[in-house]
Formats: C-alpha cells, structure tokens, sequence
C-alpha cells in the first residue's frame, strides 16, 4: 500500500467515523444508536490499523484489536444487556429538535476545522488532515450528551466522545503510548460496568433513565 | 465542434425522450418481480401514453392559459435539460449553453409551473398537493444545491461536460467528499422524483399523494405530455447522477463510432440504477409527510459533510 493511498484511506475513514457521529446524533432509536457506536468503533480500528503500518508503528496494532475488541465487541454486548435487562424499547427524548441538532452539529465542525488550522499547518504526519475530523468527533459526543435527556444515550455520547479522544490521539502523534492507552481502555472497560450498576439503581429509584426526573432530589414526599 | 456532435446531440435528446418510458417500465418490472408479482410488459408506458395520447381533453370551466400550457412547459424543459446533460457524448453543441445550477433552476420551473396549475383550477386537492410540493421543493433545493457545489468545487468547474472530463481524465481516487455528495444526491432525487419515501408514484391515495394530487385535473395529451415529462425527469436524475458521479464509459468526443459502445454502457448503468431505485423503494415504507424535515435535512447535512469534508480533508 503506496502512502497516498493510506492518506486517502485514512481520510475516507475518517470521514466515515464523521458521519456515524452525525448518526448518533440523529438517531432516535436506543438499538439503531449501538449499532452506529459499533460502526464507529470498527472504523476507528481499520484506520488506527492503517497509520500502524503506514507509520510503521507497532503498537498501534495493538491499540487497533484492543479497540475492536472493547468497542466493537465487548462494549455495544454490555450496552445490549442492559437495555434489554432494563427494558428499554422507546424512542430516545431530545431536548433539542433533530433538524436544528443537525445544523449544531455542522456548526461545530466548521468550529473544530477553524480550531485546528493552525495545527494541521505545523504537523507533517500524514494524518493531520484528520485531526479536525477528531476534534468534531468528540464535539458532537459532547453536543449528544447534552442534547439527549436519556441516561444510556448520554452514555453512548460519552463513549463516542471517547472515541473521538483516540482518533485524535492516533492523528496527532500517532498514538499515545501503549501503557496510556491500554489504562484508558481499562477505565473505560470499568467504567461501562459502572455505569451499568448505576443505571440499575436510577432505574429502581425513579422507574425511569429519564435524567428530567432527577431534576428534584428530595428525601421523602 | 465536428458536425457529428450535431447528429450526437439529437441522438441523445431521441434517447431521453424514447428510453424514458422504457426505464419507468423496467422499475415496474422488477418491482413486480420482487414483490412476487407477474409484471406489465416493459412497454406498457408506451401503451399507456398512447392511449392518452388518443383521448380528449377535458377542461374545467375556468382553466386559464396556465393550465393549458404546463404540460408543454414541463416537456419542454426536460427536452431541454436531455440536450444539455452528458448522456452519451461529452462533446455537445448545446452543453456550454447552460451549466449544473441552470438545470436545476430548469426542474424549478417545471416545479413552479405544476404547483401554479394545481392551484388554477381550485380543487382542494391541488392545493393541498402544491402545498406539500412546495414544502418539499424548500427543503430539497438547498440539499440540491448544496451536493451540486460538492460536485463543482472537487472537480472546479459547474458545467456538468467539464466535471465528466475532469472525473474520466483524473486517476481514480477515494473522495470522501464525492461519496458523501452522492449519498444526499440519492435522496435528493428520491424526493425530487417523487419516489417512496418522500411521494407514492402509484398511489392514488389522496392523505399521501404529492405529485398526484397537483396533476388530477389533467387528462389526455395534457396528461400524456405530464406522464412522460415525469419518466424523463427520473431518467434525466439518473442520467446526471450517472455525468456526476460515475461517467465512465461515456463517449468523450463527437464521433459517430464511439456510440454504440456509450449506448450499451448507458444500458447497462441504468439497468444498475433500476436495481437500485427498486432496492431503495422496497426496503423503505413510504414516510409520514412532517418526517420529510429529517428526510431532507440528513441529505443537506450529508451534503454540507461533504462539502466540509472537501476542506478539511482532500
């Protein structure tokens, strides 16, 4: 594979971890966004894979089957089981209407594409390009977590989020070190669990995920 | 210029206007076929035109000229826009008259024209059809244009025989702005032809109706000359899809000998097409009309990705 069929590669894949996080904004349905996070996350693979070997940088290999295993396997399995142990069927609430959501989401790009002029101009990697696709990544993780009222979908931006911080990661420097990254694979990896248990209990106390309901924390009445 | 473009020219405007109905009749055909059905033969648009074609006019009372003279209008500019898009040749006399933005200012009139006639004679339900075309044609234009400048700026030209050479010229590469462009241009059109999810082409259903409900006044040549000018417009989004995206296979210069083997390509990606379409129109229910908003607002955001996606990216 010549370099500038890599770049080229890259940037298609880039694009397409772009569009599913346009996906998840946009999608309603609790089942449809797992499946677009697991799509992500199996990009977000491909590509870490493909700087690993354009870069020549071995550990990348590994960052690339750590993140298909936890986010592309074992995260949306974990997601899946608790939506189904929870018996959640309806349609995600937004607070923000999903035309005007979408135009946020494109406002943040061009934002996160101004942001990072000045560093695609100083970096020589051939992933630099990406680097304002990573940092519109973890916006629009952002702009789910607050846009959507339900607490797994909140989850599921912040993972996106996550996701972005790694694309991010692989486009800026070509990765962190393998130590740093197999410790954030791990939180993340417990704090899934975390979350699983905290929802239960939400569950149990407010018979809803809705986070509206938490809004008035009072003991008794 | 050869004197042969000239022969090209009006061999591809004969093309548009007699394959049009052949290629509605195949989407028919292979709708039937995955539906489980036995089809209409593949001719059966022809019959049917020309059974229009035979009868009289009926015209309401108070019809007034632009009644009379939207069905001509709406078979004029699909004439028109068959000369200027690269169909077979890229070398057409009359493809610099008029760029991209020109044709589809083309398909506004036509749209403008039928919403004004749904309106003319005062039936309820042409206005309520031209409500509802226009409500899509607001949202579907931007999106429209929006992929189209995606198209313009990666090849830097509007004119669509310039962006055929640019793309057949150039190596082939991955663009990720070009796919994004040609995934909301699907929608687009899908909308802009009055397709599933956006209109029910065979319905005559009124809650769902868009297209059909403006032309329900209409009847024979009026409506025979509507009907065709409709099968064009969806073999001339094909066709523009086709100059837009995926022309290779065209004839790139006037000669006489380079169409047989443009012809049979031409056939071949519009067979494609049909395939496509159908597979789009089965897998999809037709939608509620207040979801159209989303509809069309994922084609204008996959359009402006794209076009973001050009600066950032390629």
């Amino acid at each position: 594979m010549t370099t500038a069929l890599a770049a080229q590669t890259n940037s298609f894949l880039a694009a397409l971890v772009l569009l599913t996080g346009f996906g998840m904004l946009v999608q309603k349905r609790i089942y449809g966004l797992i499946h677009i996070f697991t799509w992500q996350g199996l990009f977000l693979s491909v590509n870490t894979a493909i700087v690993g070997y354009v870069a020549n940088r071995h550990h990348l290999y590994i960052s690339s089957v750590l993140t298909l295993a936890l986010k592309v396997v074992l995260l949306p399995y974990i997601l899946h089981v608790l939506i189904h142990r929870l018996r959640i069927r309806k349609e995600v609430e937004t607070v923000v209407n999903i035309p005007m959501t979408m135009l946020i989401g494109i406002a943040l790009v061009i934002f996160s594409y101004h942001l990072m002029a000045p560093v695609r101009e100083l970096s020589t990697l051939i992933t630099r390009s990406t680097l304002a696709v990573a940092m519109a990544t973890v916006m629009i993780g952002l702009l789910m977590m607050i846009t959507r009222r339900h607490a797994v979908s909140q989850i599921i931006g912040f993972l996106a989020m996550e996701n972005g911080l790694f694309f991010a990661a692989t486009s800026a420097t070509y990765g962190m070190p393998l130590v740093v990254e197999l410790g954030v694979a791990l939180d993340i990896l417990i704090a899934a669990f975390i979350f699983g248990i905290f929802f239960f209990q939400i569950n149990t106390a407010f018979d809803s995920l809705n986070v509206e309901q938490m809004a008035r924390l009072k003991e008794g009445d | 210029m050869k004197p042969s473009a000239f022969v090209v020219e009006l061999l591809q405007i004969a093309a548009v206007v007699g394959l049009a109905p052949a290629f509605v009749g195949w989407v028919r055909m292979l709708k039937c076929w995955s539906q489980g059905r036995t089809s209409a033969s593949l001719f059966q648009p022809y019959r049917d035109l020309a059974k229009l074609i035979g009868k009289d006019v009926v015209l309401a009372e108070n019809a007034s000229w632009i009644f009379r003279f939207t069905p001509y209008l709406l078979f004029g500019t699909a004439v028109l826009s068959a000369g200027i898009i690269p169909i077979l040749s890229v070398d057409l006399p009359m493809a610099p008259a008029a760029d991209i933005i020109v044709i589809v200012a083309l398909f506004a009139i036509a749209r403008f024209f039928t919403a004004l006639a749904g309106m003319d004679i005062g039936t309820a339900f042409g206005g309520m059809g031209a409500s509802r075309e226009m409500m899509i044609a607001s949202l579907a234009e931007p999106a429209m244009l929006m992929a189209i400048f995606t198209v313009s700026l990666t090849n830097r030209s509007t004119s669509l025989a310039q962006i055929v050479m640019v793309i057949t010229s150039g190596e082939t590469v991955v663009r990720p702005s070009l796919a994004f462009a040609l995934l909301a241009f699907v929608m687009i059109a899908l909308a802009e032809t009055g397709r599933i999810p956006v209109d029910n082409p065979a319905t005559h259903l009124e809650l769902t109706m868009v297209h059909e409900a403006m032309i329900l006044e209409y009847s024979g040549r009026h409506l025979a000359l509507i009907e065709w000018a409709g099968m064009m417009k969806l073999f001339l989004f094909v066709a523009m899809g086709i100059a837009a995206f995926l022309p290779w296979g065209i004839a790139t210069e006037g000669h006489l000998l380079a169409l047989p083997a443009a012809f049979g390509i031409l056939f071949a990606k519009l067979g494609l097409a049909g395939i496509g379409i159908v597979w789009i129109e089965t897998g999809l229910a037709k939608m509620r009309l207040f979801r159209l908003t989303e509809f069309l607002g994922s084609a204008f955001l996959l359009a402006t990705l794209g076009m973001i996606s050009f600066f950032i990216l390629d």
